[in-house]
């Protein structure tokens, strides 16, 4: 589990209201060899609806990035980022 | 239908809030006006159309909307919005029309479906021409032209084009509806026959414009709140399905909006399930060969109005709405009923039931929770349900209604139950032909694929939504 990188849905009621809830699909949209390294858990409000400077909803935090304006698609694009970038996975 | 994130469908959230939260902090006619300028502000480079100023008019036709107006009922262009909020709030009737189409936002689809595109290439032996039933193509500048005013979208040109040089381009409204309720006029305006609209909200989610808006109830809601009346909400069992939060908080936050009492539908659909399943033995006892289900009045309309030799077998039982609406009015003899629902169709069937008075969708509520800056999950948990039977909890999803009679017929009687969730044009023909016949002889129909929680106004995934609720079915 620890090696695993955490992806944290926000499933606060702005951000479901505004788009969130469809990353709810989040699991079964990624490659099965993606999703097996990836921690999926929903998280209450991740607080960034109250700060001006965190971009629009819906948000999602993958590692230690928060990503605004959230689609699955800007979502596993990140997450392929970060793990290559810590050298867990490969194209 | 409606989980499917796109911009059309955020923007419209957005506005909900703004207007929600203008309403609530009683500012809604100071600035209402504001709202489109905020959205789209000088320099902005977040433009959907040609320019901001179209984005802005837009804009402030799809406010208009949500203030409960028919766009086309516009006199006058300068008229603002604040005036418009004041009308409302002297309205005191709802219309039966509850769609509306923003003409401004429209019009950007093709008139004809066929387009010859760059690939034409001129070619002598010119068979799109030859084959052409109505004479509506033309050649210029060496390349074919299709006449939209004579253009009868046959198709014929796009067979035998030998370039394969004409598209087919669809009209995203036309093409949803099921029923053939949406045209153009002749300026390019898509415009809704109500003598045909089945009320299933297809085009609404389908525009990608985001052009046909619902006319919402909330300025009479709130103008109830503002009276200090007392405000019940009726829920529809769907609701339970569309926060990522147990249904006990769901009714809590409703609570902290401000209304006095929350009463789930699921009470009524226990007495559907009754009725129905007593109207069922006493039909399939005189002899007739299969009833049909009667509680999505998306269903109903589309037998009303196309399928008449349908009625005869559709249940005579009433809808859990119904039932709900009128044990809640002997509670409450004064208050303002508003059932909350996920779809266009319960919209409609608000206006004809003699005890609900209005309708939120729950796209409206989340808005409203939003505005009130209240996170559904930290909510007070309210007290749900006692003795309520977990099979009305299942409605909203495909197979719930006849599931629910069957276990309460309890194999007295041959029971077999066939499901078709989600109407569109290929299903009107096939329930039409359920006369002739039938594989079981209780027919379930919903017009949405999946059920309720599948309706035009939802917010959550409906897999997702009925996943909780199969879990809340099972306790
Ligand atoms: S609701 Fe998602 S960050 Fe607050």
């Amino acid at each position: 589990m620890e090696n695993k990188l955490s992806v944290k849905v926000c499933t606060g009621t702005l951000c479901y209201v505004m788009g969130g809830a469809e990353l709810q699909l989040l699991e079964s949209y990624l490659p099965a060899e993606i999703a097996a390294r990836v921690d999926i858990k929903g998280a209450p409000c991740l607080d960034c609806c109250n700060r001006t400077d965190a971009g629009k909803a819906p948000f999602v935090q993958v590692g230690d990035r928060i990503v605004a304006e959230a689609s699955l698609f800007k979502v596993a694009e990140v997450i392929k980022e970060m793990l290559k970038a810590e050298g867990k996975w490969a194209e | 239908m409606g989980g499917i994130t796109n911009n059309a469908m955020i923007i419209r959230r957005e506005l909900m809030t703004r207007i929600a939260r203008l309403l609530m902090q009683g500012k809604l006619e100071e600035q209402v006006d504001r709202i489109p300028l905020e959205l789209r502000p000088k320099g902005s480079t977040d433009i959907s159309r040609c320019c901001i100023y179209k984005d802005r008019a837009v804009l402030k036709y799809k406010i208009m909307a949500m203030l409960g107006f028919h766009i086309q009922d516009e006199e006058d262009e300068l008229t603002p919005l604040a005036e418009y909020v004041r009308q409302a709030f002297r309205r005191t009737e709802v219309s039966d029309e509850p769609l509306t189409v923003v003409d401004a936002a429209c019009s950007a689809c093709v008139k004809a479906n066929y387009v010859i595109t760059n690939m034409c290439r001129g070619c002598v032996a010119r068979p799109c021409l030859v084959n052409c039933p109505k004479n509506a193509i033309r050649f210029e500048g060496g390349q074919a032209k299709i006449d939209s005013s004579k253009c009868v979208n046959c198709g014929m040109c796009q067979k035998n084009c030998p370039f394969h040089a004409v598209v087919y381009v669809p009209v995203p409204c036309e093409e949803s509806c099921p029923v053939g309720a949406i045209s153009k006029d002749e300026k390019g305006i898509e415009h809704i026959d109500y003598d045909k609209c089945i009320y299933c909200g297809k085009c609404l989610v389908a525009c990608p414009f985001g052009a046909v808006m619902e006319k919402s109830h909330m300025m009479e809601i709130f103008r109830a709140f503002r009276e200090k009346r007392q405000v019940v909400a009726l829920v529809a069992p769907a609701i339970a399905g569309q926060f990522r939060t147990p249904l006990e908080n769901i009714v809590g936050a409703i609570l902290q909006l401000g209304f006095h009492d929350v009463v789930e539908v699921a009470r009524g659909a226990d007495v559907t399930t009754a009725n129905e399943a007593a109207e069922f033995e006493e039909k399939m006892k005189a002899g007739q060969p299969f009833m049909t289900t009667s509680c999505c009045p998306s269903y109903t309309a589309s037998v009303r109005k196309h399928i008449p030799e349908l009625e005869p077998f559709v249940s005579h039982t009433r809808t859990p709405m119904y039932y709900t609406a009128e044990m809640t009015r002997k509670k409450y003899p004064d208050a303002v009923l508003v059932f909350i629902g996920p779809c266009l169709a319960k919209r409609f069937e608000t206006f004809q039931d003699p005890n609900t008075d209005y309708m939120l969708s729950f796209e409206e509520i989340g808005a409203m929770f939003v505005a009130a800056g209240i996170d559904v999950a930290q909510s007070k948990p309210a007290d749900v349900g006692a003795g309520i039977d977990p099979s009305g909890r299942g409605y909203p999803v495909a197979g719930g209604v006849a599931g629910a009679v069957g276990k309460k017929l309890a194999g007295r009687v041959d029971y077999r139950s066939v499901a078709f969730d989600g109407i569109d044009k290929a299903r009107i023909r096939e329930l039409k032909g359920l006369v002739r016949s039938c594989s079981g002889n209780m027919v379930e129909v919903m017009a949405c694929e999946g059920g309720c929680v599948n309706g035009c106004d939802v917010i959550a995934n409906y897999k997702v939504a009925s996943r909780q609720i199969g879990e809340l079915v099972k306790k």
